[in-house]
Protein backbone atom coordinates (compact mmCIF):
# COMPACT_ATOMS: atom_id res chain seq x y z
CA UNK A 1 0.00 0.00 0.00
CA UNK A 2 2.86 2.60 0.98
CA UNK A 3 4.82 1.44 -2.19
CA UNK A 4 1.84 2.68 -4.33
CA UNK A 5 1.36 5.47 -2.56
CA UNK A 6 4.27 6.94 -3.08
CA UNK A 7 4.32 5.93 -6.71
CA UNK A 8 1.45 8.18 -6.38
CA UNK A 9 2.76 10.83 -4.95
CA UNK A 10 5.53 10.95 -7.38
CA UNK A 11 3.61 10.68 -10.29
CA UNK A 12 1.60 13.65 -9.57
CA UNK A 13 4.62 15.89 -8.50
CA UNK A 14 5.80 14.99 -12.06
CA UNK A 15 2.87 15.82 -13.49
CA UNK A 16 2.41 18.66 -11.47
CA UNK A 17 5.89 20.23 -13.09
CA UNK A 18 5.09 19.14 -16.22
CA UNK A 19 1.39 21.01 -16.44
CA UNK A 20 1.41 23.64 -13.77
CA UNK A 21 5.38 24.82 -14.45
CA UNK A 22 5.89 27.62 -17.44
CA UNK A 23 8.22 26.36 -20.54
CA UNK A 24 11.21 28.21 -20.72
CA UNK A 25 10.75 31.58 -22.97
CA UNK A 26 13.12 31.46 -25.55
CA UNK A 27 14.56 35.08 -25.57
CA UNK A 28 16.76 36.09 -28.47
CA UNK A 29 19.68 38.45 -28.11
CA UNK A 30 19.74 40.46 -31.88
CA UNK A 31 21.74 43.76 -32.59
CA UNK A 32 24.26 44.66 -34.35
CA UNK A 33 27.75 43.11 -34.45
CA UNK A 34 30.30 43.76 -31.97
CA UNK A 35 27.38 45.33 -29.68
CA UNK A 36 28.17 43.20 -26.73
CA UNK A 37 25.40 40.49 -26.68
CA UNK A 38 28.09 37.64 -26.40
CA UNK A 39 29.51 39.16 -23.48
CA UNK A 40 25.72 40.17 -21.93
CA UNK A 41 24.54 36.49 -22.78
CA UNK A 42 27.86 35.20 -20.75
CA UNK A 43 26.80 37.53 -17.87
CA UNK A 44 23.71 36.55 -17.41
CA UNK A 45 24.85 32.87 -17.73
CA UNK A 46 27.48 32.85 -15.15
CA UNK A 47 25.19 35.21 -12.76
CA UNK A 48 22.51 32.64 -12.92
CA UNK A 49 24.17 29.30 -13.44
CA UNK A 50 27.48 29.51 -13.54
CA UNK A 51 29.42 29.48 -16.68
CA UNK A 52 29.35 30.64 -20.39
CA UNK A 53 27.86 30.71 -23.50
CA UNK A 54 30.11 31.56 -25.90
CA UNK A 55 33.31 33.60 -27.30
CA UNK A 56 33.54 37.80 -27.03
CA UNK A 57 36.42 38.83 -29.51
CA UNK A 58 36.71 42.48 -30.91
CA UNK A 59 37.06 40.67 -34.25
CA UNK A 60 33.29 41.04 -36.02
CA UNK A 61 31.10 37.84 -36.49
CA UNK A 62 33.13 36.06 -33.68
CA UNK A 63 29.41 34.35 -32.92
CA UNK A 64 28.88 32.67 -35.85
CA UNK A 65 26.16 30.38 -34.91
CA UNK A 66 23.84 31.43 -32.35
CA UNK A 67 24.23 29.33 -29.16
CA UNK A 68 21.54 28.75 -26.69
CA UNK A 69 21.69 28.12 -23.10
CA UNK A 70 18.92 26.15 -21.49
CA UNK A 71 16.73 26.75 -18.33
CA UNK A 72 17.98 30.09 -17.09
CA UNK A 73 15.94 30.49 -13.80
CA UNK A 74 15.97 34.55 -13.30
CA UNK A 75 14.55 35.35 -9.85
CA UNK A 76 13.75 39.74 -9.03
CA UNK A 77 11.25 41.02 -6.32
CA UNK A 78 9.45 37.60 -6.29
CA UNK A 79 9.47 37.24 -9.76
CA UNK A 80 10.76 34.55 -11.29
CA UNK A 81 10.93 33.56 -14.72
CA UNK A 82 12.96 30.63 -16.71
CA UNK A 83 14.43 31.55 -20.15
CA UNK A 84 16.38 29.77 -22.66
CA UNK A 85 18.89 32.41 -24.08
CA UNK A 86 19.77 33.09 -27.65
CA UNK A 87 22.82 34.66 -28.52
CA UNK A 88 22.90 35.28 -32.04
CA UNK A 89 25.25 36.83 -34.45
CA UNK A 90 24.51 40.56 -35.02
CA UNK A 91 22.68 40.84 -38.12
CA UNK A 92 23.91 42.57 -41.03
CA UNK A 93 22.83 42.78 -44.75
CA UNK A 94 26.83 42.09 -46.16
CA UNK A 95 29.44 39.97 -45.04
CA UNK A 96 32.60 41.10 -46.64
CA UNK A 97 34.80 38.23 -46.19
CA UNK A 98 38.26 40.53 -46.70
CA UNK A 99 37.07 41.85 -43.26
CA UNK A 100 38.65 39.00 -42.09
CA UNK A 101 41.69 38.55 -44.45
CA UNK A 102 43.74 40.74 -42.09
CA UNK A 103 43.43 38.54 -39.22
CA UNK A 104 43.80 34.90 -40.86
CA UNK A 105 45.19 32.59 -43.41
CA UNK A 106 42.59 33.17 -47.09
CA UNK A 107 41.20 29.71 -46.33
CA UNK A 108 40.35 30.44 -42.95
CA UNK A 109 38.41 33.71 -43.93
CA UNK A 110 36.47 32.01 -46.25
CA UNK A 111 35.29 29.31 -44.07
CA UNK A 112 34.42 32.04 -41.17
CA UNK A 113 32.50 34.50 -43.59
CA UNK A 114 31.03 31.52 -45.27
CA UNK A 115 29.56 30.40 -41.31
CA UNK A 116 28.80 34.29 -40.62
CA UNK A 117 26.41 34.04 -43.37
CA UNK A 118 24.71 31.42 -42.31
CA UNK A 119 24.40 32.15 -38.41
CA UNK A 120 22.99 35.56 -39.65
CA UNK A 121 20.34 33.40 -42.37
CA UNK A 122 20.10 31.42 -39.22
CA UNK A 123 18.95 34.10 -36.78
CA UNK A 124 16.52 35.50 -39.21
CA UNK A 125 14.82 32.66 -39.59
CA UNK A 126 14.06 32.49 -35.89
CA UNK A 127 13.27 35.62 -35.30
CA UNK A 128 10.15 34.30 -37.59
CA UNK A 129 10.03 31.14 -36.00
CA UNK A 130 11.20 30.40 -33.12
CA UNK A 131 11.41 33.32 -30.40
CA UNK A 132 9.25 34.20 -27.59
CA UNK A 133 11.15 37.45 -26.69
CA UNK A 134 13.83 39.94 -27.84
CA UNK A 135 16.41 41.67 -25.71
CA UNK A 136 18.13 43.97 -28.68
CA UNK A 137 21.17 45.41 -27.73
CA UNK A 138 22.82 48.63 -28.93
CA UNK A 139 26.50 49.72 -28.19
CA UNK A 140 24.99 53.48 -26.66
CA UNK A 141 28.10 54.77 -28.08
CA UNK A 142 27.26 55.10 -31.78
CA UNK A 143 24.40 56.33 -33.59
CA UNK A 144 21.67 53.90 -33.14
CA UNK A 145 19.58 55.02 -36.36
CA UNK A 146 21.28 52.74 -38.78
CA UNK A 147 18.75 51.08 -41.61
CA UNK A 148 19.41 47.61 -39.82
CA UNK A 149 18.32 48.43 -36.53
CA UNK A 150 15.07 50.41 -38.07
CA UNK A 151 14.39 47.89 -39.98
CA UNK A 152 15.39 44.46 -37.36
CA UNK A 153 12.86 46.87 -34.57
CA UNK A 154 10.52 46.71 -37.52
CA UNK A 155 10.76 43.05 -38.07
CA UNK A 156 10.17 42.45 -34.39
CA UNK A 157 7.34 44.68 -33.89
CA UNK A 158 5.86 43.01 -37.06
CA UNK A 159 5.92 39.68 -35.48
CA UNK A 160 4.27 41.44 -31.94
CA UNK A 161 7.27 39.71 -29.97
CA UNK A 162 8.10 41.31 -26.41
CA UNK A 163 11.14 43.58 -26.79
CA UNK A 164 13.40 45.16 -24.29
CA UNK A 165 16.10 47.58 -25.78
CA UNK A 166 19.51 47.30 -24.00
CA UNK A 167 21.39 50.28 -24.25
CA UNK A 168 25.03 49.05 -23.24
CA UNK A 169 28.29 50.26 -23.17
CA UNK A 170 27.42 52.64 -20.49
CA UNK A 171 31.01 53.02 -18.83
CA UNK A 172 32.13 54.48 -22.45
CA UNK A 173 32.67 58.26 -22.41
CA UNK A 174 30.52 58.88 -25.19
CA UNK A 175 28.00 56.70 -24.51
CA UNK A 176 24.37 58.40 -24.47
CA UNK A 177 21.17 56.16 -23.54
CA UNK A 178 19.33 59.53 -25.03
CA UNK A 179 20.02 59.16 -27.90
CA UNK A 180 18.48 55.43 -28.02
CA UNK A 181 15.47 56.27 -25.92
CA UNK A 182 14.51 59.24 -28.28
CA UNK A 183 15.41 56.64 -31.59
CA UNK A 184 12.64 54.22 -29.89
CA UNK A 185 10.74 55.97 -27.98
CA UNK A 186 7.94 52.99 -27.94
CA UNK A 187 10.04 50.48 -26.49
CA UNK A 188 11.83 50.42 -22.92
CA UNK A 189 15.29 50.66 -23.02
CA UNK A 190 17.55 49.64 -20.36
CA UNK A 191 21.25 50.98 -19.81
CA UNK A 192 23.72 48.65 -18.78
CA UNK A 193 27.69 47.82 -19.12
CA UNK A 194 27.87 44.18 -19.56
CA UNK A 195 31.35 44.14 -19.02
CA UNK A 196 32.03 46.20 -15.79
CA UNK A 197 28.51 44.83 -15.06
CA UNK A 198 27.29 48.11 -14.18
CA UNK A 199 23.21 47.86 -13.47
CA UNK A 200 22.48 44.46 -13.72
CA UNK A 201 19.91 44.70 -11.19
CA UNK A 202 17.42 46.32 -13.29
CA UNK A 203 18.77 44.20 -16.17
CA UNK A 204 17.62 41.42 -14.40
CA UNK A 205 14.50 42.96 -13.05
CA UNK A 206 13.20 43.89 -16.38
CA UNK A 207 13.64 40.88 -17.75
CA UNK A 208 11.40 39.07 -14.60
CA UNK A 209 9.14 41.76 -15.50
CA UNK A 210 8.78 41.68 -19.19
CA UNK A 211 9.21 38.28 -20.04
CA UNK A 212 7.65 36.78 -16.98
CA UNK B 1 9.54 47.23 -66.37
CA UNK B 2 10.39 50.64 -66.64
CA UNK B 3 14.15 50.26 -66.32
CA UNK B 4 16.73 53.51 -66.98
CA UNK B 5 19.17 51.67 -69.35
CA UNK B 6 22.78 52.26 -69.62
CA UNK B 7 23.99 50.68 -72.27
CA UNK B 8 27.04 48.40 -70.76
CA UNK B 9 26.68 46.92 -67.38
CA UNK B 10 29.81 44.67 -67.71
CA UNK B 11 31.81 47.99 -67.29
CA UNK B 12 30.51 49.76 -63.94
CA UNK B 13 33.08 52.89 -64.70
CA UNK B 14 30.20 53.42 -67.41
CA UNK B 15 27.54 54.25 -65.08
CA UNK B 16 24.60 52.84 -63.10
CA UNK B 17 21.67 51.09 -64.28
CA UNK B 18 18.26 51.70 -61.82
CA UNK B 19 15.74 49.04 -61.88
CA UNK B 20 12.54 51.24 -60.97
CA UNK B 21 9.81 48.77 -59.74
CA UNK B 22 6.20 50.36 -59.65
CA UNK B 23 3.68 49.09 -56.92
CA UNK B 24 1.65 48.17 -59.40
CA UNK B 25 4.06 45.49 -60.65
CA UNK B 26 4.82 44.51 -57.38
CA UNK B 27 0.92 43.84 -56.28
CA UNK B 28 0.51 40.69 -57.61
CA UNK B 29 3.81 39.19 -56.91
CA UNK B 30 4.27 36.26 -54.10
CA UNK B 31 7.36 37.08 -51.76
CA UNK B 32 10.12 35.12 -53.04
CA UNK B 33 9.14 36.41 -56.60
CA UNK B 34 9.74 39.95 -55.32
CA UNK B 35 12.69 38.74 -53.20
CA UNK B 36 14.67 37.09 -56.31
CA UNK B 37 13.46 40.32 -58.98
CA UNK B 38 15.21 42.62 -56.58
CA UNK B 39 18.78 39.85 -55.82
CA UNK B 40 18.91 39.14 -59.35
CA UNK B 41 18.86 43.27 -60.56
CA UNK B 42 21.68 43.07 -57.41
CA UNK B 43 23.32 40.45 -58.72
CA UNK B 44 23.65 42.49 -62.16
CA UNK B 45 25.45 45.36 -60.30
CA UNK B 46 22.10 47.77 -60.67
CA UNK B 47 20.33 49.53 -58.30
CA UNK B 48 16.61 49.01 -57.23
CA UNK B 49 14.28 51.44 -56.29
CA UNK B 50 10.91 49.91 -54.77
CA UNK B 51 7.97 52.67 -55.28
CA UNK B 52 5.90 50.69 -52.40
CA UNK B 53 9.12 48.98 -50.56
CA UNK B 54 8.78 45.93 -48.67
CA UNK B 55 6.85 44.60 -45.56
CA UNK B 56 8.63 43.73 -42.66
CA UNK B 57 8.49 39.72 -43.28
CA UNK B 58 9.74 40.44 -46.84
CA UNK B 59 12.28 41.91 -45.76
CA UNK B 60 13.33 39.82 -43.24
CA UNK B 61 13.48 36.98 -46.07
CA UNK B 62 15.20 39.05 -48.39
CA UNK B 63 18.09 39.02 -45.83
CA UNK B 64 18.04 35.65 -45.30
CA UNK B 65 18.18 35.43 -48.85
CA UNK B 66 20.64 37.48 -49.73
CA UNK B 67 23.19 35.71 -46.76
CA UNK B 68 22.31 32.31 -48.44
CA UNK B 69 24.08 34.30 -51.54
CA UNK B 70 26.87 36.14 -50.50
CA UNK B 71 29.69 34.12 -52.18
CA UNK B 72 33.63 35.51 -51.55
CA UNK B 73 34.61 35.77 -55.38
CA UNK B 74 31.86 38.16 -56.38
CA UNK B 75 28.76 38.80 -54.02
CA UNK B 76 29.46 40.33 -50.51
CA UNK B 77 25.68 41.33 -49.77
CA UNK B 78 23.55 44.29 -50.12
CA UNK B 79 22.90 47.94 -48.77
CA UNK B 80 19.40 48.63 -48.58
CA UNK B 81 17.63 52.03 -47.39
CA UNK B 82 14.22 53.33 -47.00
CA UNK B 83 12.74 56.90 -47.64
CA UNK B 84 9.50 58.33 -46.55
CA UNK B 85 8.07 59.86 -49.63
CA UNK B 86 8.39 63.34 -49.72
CA UNK B 87 4.99 65.68 -49.66
CA UNK B 88 5.94 67.46 -52.54
CA UNK B 89 6.70 64.17 -54.48
CA UNK B 90 5.00 65.73 -57.73
CA UNK B 91 7.32 68.16 -57.76
CA UNK B 92 10.50 66.01 -57.66
CA UNK B 93 12.30 63.86 -60.25
CA UNK B 94 11.54 60.58 -58.62
CA UNK B 95 7.70 61.65 -58.38
CA UNK B 96 7.40 62.78 -62.39
CA UNK B 97 9.09 59.04 -62.76
CA UNK B 98 7.15 57.01 -61.13
CA UNK B 99 3.50 58.96 -61.68
CA UNK B 100 2.54 58.47 -57.87
CA UNK B 101 -1.12 57.83 -56.65
CA UNK B 102 -1.23 59.30 -53.54
CA UNK B 103 -0.17 56.32 -51.47
CA UNK B 104 1.68 56.69 -47.84
CA UNK B 105 3.97 53.96 -48.82
CA UNK B 106 7.55 54.46 -48.37
CA UNK B 107 10.14 54.05 -50.75
CA UNK B 108 12.91 51.29 -50.74
CA UNK B 109 16.59 51.19 -52.74
CA UNK B 110 18.30 48.13 -52.94
CA UNK B 111 22.25 48.08 -54.22
CA UNK B 112 25.22 46.02 -54.44
CA UNK B 113 27.21 46.58 -51.10
CA UNK B 114 30.42 46.44 -52.88
CA UNK B 115 28.88 49.35 -55.01
CA UNK B 116 27.40 51.41 -52.75
CA UNK B 117 29.36 52.41 -49.57
CA UNK B 118 26.51 54.24 -47.88
CA UNK B 119 23.34 54.97 -49.14
CA UNK B 120 22.60 58.52 -47.91
CA UNK B 121 18.62 59.34 -46.45
CA UNK B 122 18.89 62.07 -49.14
CA UNK B 123 15.99 62.57 -51.61
CA UNK B 124 17.85 64.28 -53.82
CA UNK B 125 20.69 61.87 -53.77
CA UNK B 126 18.39 59.32 -55.35
CA UNK B 127 17.12 61.87 -58.01
CA UNK B 128 21.23 62.31 -58.83
CA UNK B 129 21.31 58.48 -59.30
CA UNK B 130 18.49 58.63 -61.65
CA UNK B 131 19.63 61.07 -63.72
CA UNK B 132 23.07 59.50 -64.06
CA UNK B 133 21.12 56.91 -65.55
N1 LIG C 1 33.43 49.26 -22.88
C1 LIG C 1 32.60 48.20 -23.01
N2 LIG C 1 32.92 47.24 -23.90
C2 LIG C 1 32.06 46.20 -24.03
C3 LIG C 1 30.87 46.09 -23.25
N3 LIG C 1 30.24 44.95 -23.60
C4 LIG C 1 31.01 44.37 -24.57
N4 LIG C 1 32.11 45.10 -24.81
C5 LIG C 1 33.21 44.83 -25.76
O1 LIG C 1 32.71 44.92 -27.10
C6 LIG C 1 33.34 43.95 -27.93
C7 LIG C 1 32.29 43.09 -28.59
O2 LIG C 1 31.63 42.31 -27.60
P1 LIG C 1 30.82 40.99 -27.97
O3 LIG C 1 30.09 40.58 -26.74
O4 LIG C 1 31.69 39.97 -28.64
O5 LIG C 1 29.81 41.62 -29.05
P2 LIG C 1 28.74 40.89 -30.01
O6 LIG C 1 29.34 40.90 -31.38
O7 LIG C 1 27.52 41.77 -29.96
O8 LIG C 1 28.49 39.51 -29.48
C8 LIG C 1 34.29 43.16 -27.04
O9 LIG C 1 35.59 43.68 -27.19
C9 LIG C 1 33.71 43.39 -25.64
O10 LIG C 1 34.69 43.30 -24.63
C10 LIG C 1 30.58 47.14 -22.30
O11 LIG C 1 29.58 47.14 -21.58
N5 LIG C 1 31.49 48.16 -22.24
MG1 LIG D 1 28.71 37.67 -30.36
Amino acid sequence: MGLFTELKDSISRATDRLFSEQEPKRIGIYGPPNAGKTTLANRIARDWTGDAIGTESHIPHETRRARRKENVEIERNGKSVTIDIVDTPGVTTKVDYEEFTDEMEEDDAIRRSREATEGVAEAMHWLREDVDGVIYVLDSAEDPITQVNTMLIGIIESRDLPVLIFANKIDLDDSSVKRIEDAFPQHKTVPLSAKEGENMDEVYENIAEYFG
Amino acid sequence: MPTATNADDSDPADGIQIDLISGERMENMATMEKIRMILDGVHDGNIVILEEGLTPDEESRLIETTMAEINPEDFNGIEIETYPKSDSKDSSLLGRIMGGDGSEAKLTVIGPANRIETLHKDETLISALVSRS
